[in-house]
C-alpha cells in the first residue's frame, strides 16, 4: 500500500477510488462477487432501470465486432419496485455506493423513477439520456439540448441526489449536450453510451442482431470517447465520469489526464472478469511510479 | 464457487475434420465441477482485444482424478479457429465452472440422451453418470456423417442401448436422429442437447408420452456471469404473457425439457 490519496470528490458525490462499473456490464454488481472484491469498488452502475419491468429485445443481442461488440439488450430489467425491495437491500451490505442509471420514454417516466429513488439510500442517479423520446417520435433525448436538458431538469426537481448525467456520443457537438445538461443542474457528467452501429452476417444476408442495430462498446470506441471527454472537460466545470473502451490501467489514466475525474469500466469486465481491481491498482502503481500523491493531480493534465 | 484463472493445456488433438479435443489442466475447477456445465475461455493469457469476448464450451469429461477438464468443440469462426491453434504447455484464460449442471432424479430408472451434431459433446459426462447410478440408459447420437459421430467409440465401450443415425447413411439409421424416437418403450426421462430444430422435436416426442426431462441450451454470451443479459432464452412462467427471458449463462445452461419455448 502506498500513500496516495485515491478518493475522488464528483461535486460532493465522495467515492473511495475512481473505479466504477458501466451500467449494464455489471449487473446489480454481486454479478461479479466471485471475481472482484466488490467492496473495493469505487462505485457500481446498475443496469439500465425502468418504471416498469422489461422484457427486452428478441435473440441474438449482441455481435462481435472488430475490437469490440454491439448490444441490443432492449433494457431488460426487472423495473425500479423489484430493484428497491429485492435488489437494493442485498447490494447495500457491500461498501460500492450504488448509483442507478435511470432510463425513461418520456420526462415523466424520468421524474417518476427519480422521486420514487429519492430515500432509498442509493448514492446518486445517472439519467440514461439515449433514450428515444416517445413523444418525439423516437428521437433520443440525448440528442438535442434542449430536450437533454428538460430531462435533468425535470428529475432535479424530484431529487436531491447527485445527478450524473450520461451523454450518447450519437451527436453533432457533444459540448453543446453537456453545456445544457450543466445548466439544467446536473452535478456530475459520465460519457459515453455506446455508438450506434449495425453488423450484417454475409451468409445470412441479414443484420446479426434481432433489433438491427445496436450499440458498439469495447476497446474499438475507445478514441473517440477520449476525445469526448477531452472535449467536454474544457467546455464544463462540473466533474467527469469516463468511458468506453477502458480495458487496462493505461487506458484509465488516459481518461484521467483528458479530463474525466473518474472511470467506469464497461465491455472489459466480459472479457476480464477481474479487470476493475487490476486497473485500480494500476492506477495507483501510475501514481506513485510518477511521484504523485492523488488522482485528482493528474486529471486534464494532457489539456492543452 | 466459480473461478477465473490462467491454465496449462495438456493436450489438444483434431478427433475429426474441423472437431478438437483439449485437455486442460485444473483440478480446482474439475474438483467442483458438474455435468453439463461449461467453462467461458479465452485462447491467450495476455490481453487480446480482437476477437473480444471470451468462447463458451461445456464439459466433455469431467477426470477428477486427474484433475482435468475435457472439451471438444467445432471450429466455427475466428474464436475457435484461434482455439485450435494451441498446442500443449500453452496457457488458456478460464472462468469456470458455469452454469447450472444435469440432475438426474433418482426415483426414475429407464433414461433416454439424445444427442445431434456439436450436441453430443456435453453428453459423455452425463451418460457415464447415469450408470455410475445404475439406471438404464438408451443413446441416440445424429451427425451429418459417421466421422462426426464424436465420442462414437467411448459410447460404444458403455453399457447403454446405443443407437445412431446419420444423414449419409455412414452410421446407422440413415436419416435425423428423431425418427428412432418412435420405437422406444419405457422411456421414464429424457436428455437432450444440440440443433433447436432437433430439440423440439425431442419435446414435442416427451409431451406426447408425457416424459419429463431437461435440455442444454446455447445463447451467444457477453460475461457469462448473468451481468449483461445478452444470452437469454424463452422459458415458460406462470406470467400474463406465459413466458419470460432466462439468462442462459446462470440460470441455464440446463432447462426443464417441457419449459422451454423453441422459437420457428
Ligand atoms: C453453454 C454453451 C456450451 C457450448 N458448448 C460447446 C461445446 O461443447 N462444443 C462446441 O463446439 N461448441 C459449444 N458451444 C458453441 C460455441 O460457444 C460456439 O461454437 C463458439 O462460440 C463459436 O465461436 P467462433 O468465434 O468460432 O464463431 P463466430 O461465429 O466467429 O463467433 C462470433 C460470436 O458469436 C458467438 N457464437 C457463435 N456461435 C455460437 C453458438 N452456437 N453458441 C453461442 N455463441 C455463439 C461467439 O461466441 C462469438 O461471440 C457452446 C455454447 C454455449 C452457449
Ligand atoms: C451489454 C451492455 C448493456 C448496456 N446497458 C446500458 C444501460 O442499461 N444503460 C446505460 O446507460 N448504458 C448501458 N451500456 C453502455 C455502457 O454503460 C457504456 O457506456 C458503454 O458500453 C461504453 O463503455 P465500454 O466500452 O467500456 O463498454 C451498456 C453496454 C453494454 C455492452
Ligand atoms: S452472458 Fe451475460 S447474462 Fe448471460
Amino acid at each position: 500500500m502506498s500513500n496516495v490519496n485515491l478518493k475522488v470528490d464528483l461535486n460532493g458525490l465522495q467515492l473511495a477510488n475512481p473505479v466504477t462499473t458501466a451500467s449494464g456490464t455489471f449487473g446489480f454488481g454481486e454479478e461479479y462477487k466471485d471475481y472482484v472484491d466488490l467492496n473495493k469498488l469505487g462505485a457500481v452502475m446498475v443496469k439500465g432501470t425502468t418504471l416498469n419491468p422489461k422484457q427486452g429485445n428478441a435473440t441474438p443481442r449482441i455481435a462481435e465486432t472488430s475490437s469490440g461488440m454491439l448490444n441490443a439488450i432492449g433494457l431488460q430489467n426487472p423495473g425500479v419496485d423489484y430493484f428497491l425491495k429485492n435488489i437494493l437491500p442485498e447490494t447495500k451490505q457491500y461498501d460500492f455506493k450504488t448509483i442507478v442509471n435511470i432510463s425513461g420514454n418520456t420526462v415523466e417516466d424520468y421524474a417518476k423513477l427519480a422521486s420514487k429513488l429519492d430515500e432509498s439510500g442509493v448514492a446518486a442517479l445517472e439519467i440514461n439520456i439515449s433514450c428515444p423520446n416517445v413523444k418525439k417520435g423516437g428521437l433520443a433525448f440525448g440528442t438535442q439540448p434542449a430536450m437533454a436538458a428538460g430531462v435533468v431538469e425535470a428529475v432535479r426537481q424530484e431529487t436531491d441526489l447527485p445527478l450524473i448525467t450520461k451523454l450518447s456520443p450519437n451527436v453533432a457537438d457533444i459540448t453543446a449536450i453537456a453545456e445544457a445538461v450543466e445548466d439544467a443542474g446536473t452535478d456530475v457528467i459520465s460519457l459515453i453510451n455506446t455508438l450506434l452501429g449495425m453488423k450484417i452476417d454475409i451468409q445470412q444476408q441479414e443484420p446479426v442482431l434481432a433489433n438491427k442495430m445496436g450499440g458498439l462498446s469495447g476497446p474499438a470506441i475507445k478514441p473517440v470517447a477520449v476525445r469526448m471527454v477531452y472535449q467536454v472537460a474544457q467546455a464544463v466545470d462540473v466533474p467527469l465520469i469516463g468511458m468506453g473502451g477502458i480495458s487496462n490501467a493505461e487506458d484509465a489514466v488516459e481518461f484521467l489526464l483528458a479530463g474525466a475525474d473518474a472511470i467506469s469500466i464497461g465491455t472489459a469486465n466480459f472479457v476480464n472478469p477481474e479487470v476493475s481491481m487490476e486497473i485500480l491498482a494500476g492506477i495507483e502503481d501510475y501514481l506513485v511510479e510518477n511521484g504523485y500523491d492523488s488522482v485528482e493531480e493528474i486529471v486534464g493534465k494532457a489539456i492543452k | 464457487m466459480p473461478e477465473r484463472s490462467i491454465r496449462n493445456i495438456v493436450s489438444q488433438k483434431e478427433i475429426c475434420p474441423g472437431h478438437y479435443q483439449m485437455v486442460i489442466d485444473a483440478p480446482e475447477i474439475a474438483a467442483e465441477a458438474e455435468m453439463g456445465q461449461f467453462l467461458h475461455l479465452k485462447w491467450a493469457a495476455e490481453t487480446n482485444s480482437d476477437p473480444l469476448l471470451r468462447r463458451p464450451i461445456s464439459f466433455n469429461e469431467i477426470d477428477r482424478e486427474h484433475g482435468q477438464l475435457i472439451i471438444v468443440y467445432r471450429v466455427i469462426g475466428r474464436g475457435t479457429k484461434l482455439l485450435s491453434t494451441l498446442e500443449a504447455g500453452d496457457k488458456i484464460d478460464l472462468m469456470g465452472p458455469l452454469g447450472t449442471g444435469f440432475s438426474i432424479p433418482e426415483e426414475k430408472n429407464n433414461f433416454l440422451v439424445v444427442g445431434g451434431g456439436m450436441g453430443i459433446a456435453p453428453l459423455l459426462d452425463l451418460v457415464e453418470n447415469l450408470l455410475v447410478a445404475d439406471k438404464e440408459v438408451t443413446v441416440l447420437l445424429g451427425a451429418e456423417k459417421k466421422e462426426q459421430l464424436l465420442n462414437l467409440e467411448q459410447y460404444q465401450e458403455l453399457n447403454v442401448n446405443l443407437k445412431t443415425a446419420t444423414m449419409d447413411g455412414s452410421s446407422g439409421y440413415q436419416g435425423f436422429v428423431t425418427d428412432l424416437l418412435a420405437d422406444l418403450t419405457a422411456i421414464e426421462y429424457v436428455y437432450t442437447c444440440g440443433p433447436e430444430v432437433m430439440m423440439a422435436t425431442v419435446q414435442e416426442w416427451a409431451q406426447e408420452n408425457e416424459i419429463a426431462g431437461q435440455a442444454s441450451l446455447e445463447e451467444r454470451m457477453g460475461c457469462g456471469t448473468g451481468a449483461c443479459l445478452s444470452c437469454v432464452c424463452k422459458i415458460k412462467v406462470e406470467t400474463e404473457s406465459g413466458w419470460e427471458y432466462q439468462k442462459t449463462c446462470t440460470t441455464g445452461p440446463i432447462f426443464a425439457l417441457n419449459e422451454v419455448i423453441f422459437d420457428e
